[in-house]
């Protein structure tokens, strides 16, 4: 079966000679395992955008039952530790300042009294905001306490005082992720991360490995096409890939119980082409790279715009325009829509077409140009 | 197709890399089961030359056939009809033995691929060893399996980019009685070297040097072309001979072989003239040797340095 333009026999020398030099190459082997685990670990357990229990200091000049009750409260609400009471602003002022406490409540004096009296006195909270997404939930959950926190201590005279419902309700249903588990988001996204790492450093590496050994001028000297080349070198790496994912999706469902609702089958199709897409990416920068070493830079070239604009760590929709339209350029950023969509909402086959075919139009494109950089010659 | 009884046959082929000139006109005839030798030093364009001849490169200008196909517009059909061996391994190191020759039998989608690798195995006397990884084969041996792997598909032009470099007497004298073997089975073979002993072992020869072809033809006729006398001298204090023979008009070269010194000229009289007092000197012993290549290609290069294109 030796036809013009596609040849069975050169594709499959090709794939089976990747295949051999894969399982002799065992560190590499071991790599692609142990980068989706250890991203797991890292990812998986070590971070977390909701964090709680934070250090606070109470400098309080007022010690009534309503100011104990409010820290109570604030304690209560699991954001907040009290770690330290202070005595002066002074001292207060350092401990935020050396990052000893993450928020400061500052009770002023007659506290109480002018509560009793209905003068509406003002509780300061200063919070350490140079990380915003350390304080954020916290500022939101404290601002909610001076609604309830001391409704209880209200009585007799004071019952007036109570706050009285707003004249309607807001009630929000958080949907898909309800207790807002860490986890549920990054783990499926982490699919996509470690599958653009991996894929796109293998096959960047593939070709300029040859080239590198001198092995390329034999495999040119041979009537070998550029897409029995590129295709043979493509499969092995979709297998690696779908060790990888069913490594992640076991984790996901034993260890980290990420909800599974949609169809796992949709997800595995889905995945084939997203890994096409990265592969078709490897195969273009080992096309222009000279050595591995550039293949090596030219993938985190590629990786860092992946990891920050997809949406995988930062909210999509915070990014201004620019950065969302080179956003929606990039495979990751439909991959984890498609990814979340199915695992998390249990989107079907049809919600996850508006996020397929970018996908595939990016392959088309890059195919097209690593096709075009190829070279027959040595010219 | 094959134009006349040539199976190379090219004319005017150059080809320049950023602006510097790799090989420069090279015209090229190989006839059908020849052994051709193609002589030059280090950069003297001979890997360009042979690349060119199969396809890995596109001349900037000239045209030609191999194998009477188009240099430059049939390089697939030349690809799967000649066998090219690199200067440089380059087979699989971490693939085995048999796993390269079954990799490049695939590649050229060869019929009873198992039948073929095994006897190839056994021409080679590998057999036993064929789990052996290429890598931690020997230099002759990784000669020998590279030209048994670019023999896999019966290639009718071999194409040997320095072959024999770095592998041992015993094993080139080995290497090339194969090639001979293969010449009289009616393969044709371009082989460049810079080894003169393999030179006379062609049965013609070119002699390139910075990207020129210099001359060609059989050995005899390569030395009968460049006109020189040579003279042989032994004896005692041969190095302050040298010194002063150096210089002497009519004297082209001296150059120390051994015990022995070569003093070359192309102009038989004057050279004569020059050695004359030393030849009175009873403690040197004078002969006119039969130049030999190494003399007239040592003389060329002397030649290109003194008016470079």
């Amino acid at each position: 079966m030796t036809g013009k333009y596609f040849s069975w026999s050169r594709f499959v020398a090709v794939v089976v000679k990747e295949f051999i030099q894969m399982r002799r190459d065992r560190l590499t082997f071991a790599m692609m395992v142990g980068i989706p685990l250890l991203q797991l670990i890292l990812f998986g357990f070590a971070i977390n955008s909701d964090p709680k229990h934070l250090p606070t200091a109470v400098l309080s000049a007022d010690h009534s039952e309503f100011s104990r009750s409010f820290i109570r409260a604030m304690e209560n609400s699991d954001y907040f530790v009290v770690v330290k009471q202070v005595a002066s602003e002074a001292e207060a002022d350092r401990l935020l300042a050396e990052g000893d406490v993450q928020f400061v409540v500052n009770i002023p004096e007659n506290f109480s009294r002018k509560l009793q009296r209905g003068e509406h006195p003002v509780v300061l909270v200063e919070a350490d905001a140079t990380d915003p997404s350390a304080t954020g939930n916290a500022i939101v959950a404290i601002s909610t306490l001076a609604q309830t926190a001391i409704n209880r201590d209200l009585q007799g005279a004071l019952q007036p005082l109570i706050s009285k419902p707003a004249p309607f309700e807001v009630r929000i249903h958080r949907r898909y992720n309800p207790e807002g588990i860490t986890q549920y988001n990054i783990v499926p996204g982490l699919m996509g991360v470690i599958l653009t790492m991996t894929m796109i450093m293998m096959t960047g590496l593939a070709m300029t490995r040859e080239r590198e050994r001198g092995t390329m001028e034999n495999l040119l000297a041979t009537p070998v096409r550029p897409f029995e080349v590129m295709a043979g070198k493509i499969v092995p790496y979709i297998l690696v890939g779908y060790i990888q994912v069913t490594l992640i999706l076991l984790a996901a469902w034993l260890i980290f119980n990420v909800p599974m609702l949609g169809s796992v089958p949709l997800l595995y199709v889905i995945v084939l082409v997203f890994i096409a897409a990265n592969l078709s990416v490897g195969m273009m920068f080992s096309t222009i790279a000279k050595n591995q070493m550039q293949a090596m830079q030219m993938t985190f070239f590629f990786f860092l715009p992946s990891l920050l604009l997809s949406g995988f760590m930062f909210p999509f929709r915070g990014m201004p325009q620019w950065a969302q339209t080179i956003g929606e350029a990039l495979p990751l950023t439909h991959f984890l829509r498609m990814v979340r969509g199915i695992l998390l909402k249990g989107n079907g086959l049809m919600d996850t077409l508006p996020h397929l075919w970018p996908i595939a139009l990016f392959i088309l494109v890059v195919v097209g140009i690593g096709l075009k950089r190829y070279r027959k010659t040595l010219d | 197709m094959e134009n006349g009884e040539y199976v190379i046959d090219v004319h005017g082929l150059s080809k320049s890399f950023e602006g510097k000139m790799a090989v420069n006109q090279l015209t090229l005839q190989v006839r059908q089961g020849e052994i051709y030798g193609f002589l030059g030093p280090n950069g003297s364009g001979k890997t360009t030359s042979i690349r060119m001849l199969c396809g890995l490169l596109t001349p900037d200008s000239g045209s030609g056939t191999c194998l009477g196909f188009d240099v430059i517009k049939e390089t697939a059909e030349i690809k799967r009809q000649v066998g090219y061996m690199t200067q440089r391994f380059s087979l699989y190191e971490d693939l085995s033995i048999e796993e390269n020759l079954d990799f490049t039998a695939r590649m050229y989608g060869m019929e009873n691929r198992l039948a073929v690798v095994e006897k190839s195995l056994e021409r080679l006397g590998l057999s036993q060893r064929r789990k052996q990884l290429a890598g931690t084969l020997s230099g002759g041996w990784k000669q020998r399996l590279a030209l048994a792997a670019c023999m896999l598909h019966q290639p009718r032009l071999l194409l040997l980019d320095e072959p024999t470099a770095g592998v041992d007497p015993k094993a080139r004298r080995d290497f090339w009685d194969e090639i001979h073997r293969l010449a009289a089975e009616g393969i044709t073979v371009l082989v460049s070297t810079h080894y003169m002993d393999e030179a006379e072992r062609c049965n013609r020869l070119a002699y390139i040097a910075h990207g020129n072809l210099l001359t060609s033809g059989t050995a005899a006729e390569v030395v009968a072309q460049s006109g020189i006398t040579t003279w042989a001298v032994e004896g005692n204090d041969l190095f302050k001979l040298t010194e002063q023979l150096r210089g002497l008009p009519g004297i082209k070269y001296v150059v120390p072989f051994g015990n022995t010194l070569h003093v070359s000229g192309d102009d038989a009289e004057q050279l004569q003239r020059s050695i004359a007092p030393f030849q009175a000197d009873l403690r040197f012993h004078w002969e006119q040797s039969k130049p030999g290549l190494e003399d007239v290609f040592i003389q060329m290069m002397e030649q290109v340095k003194d008016n470079p294109s």
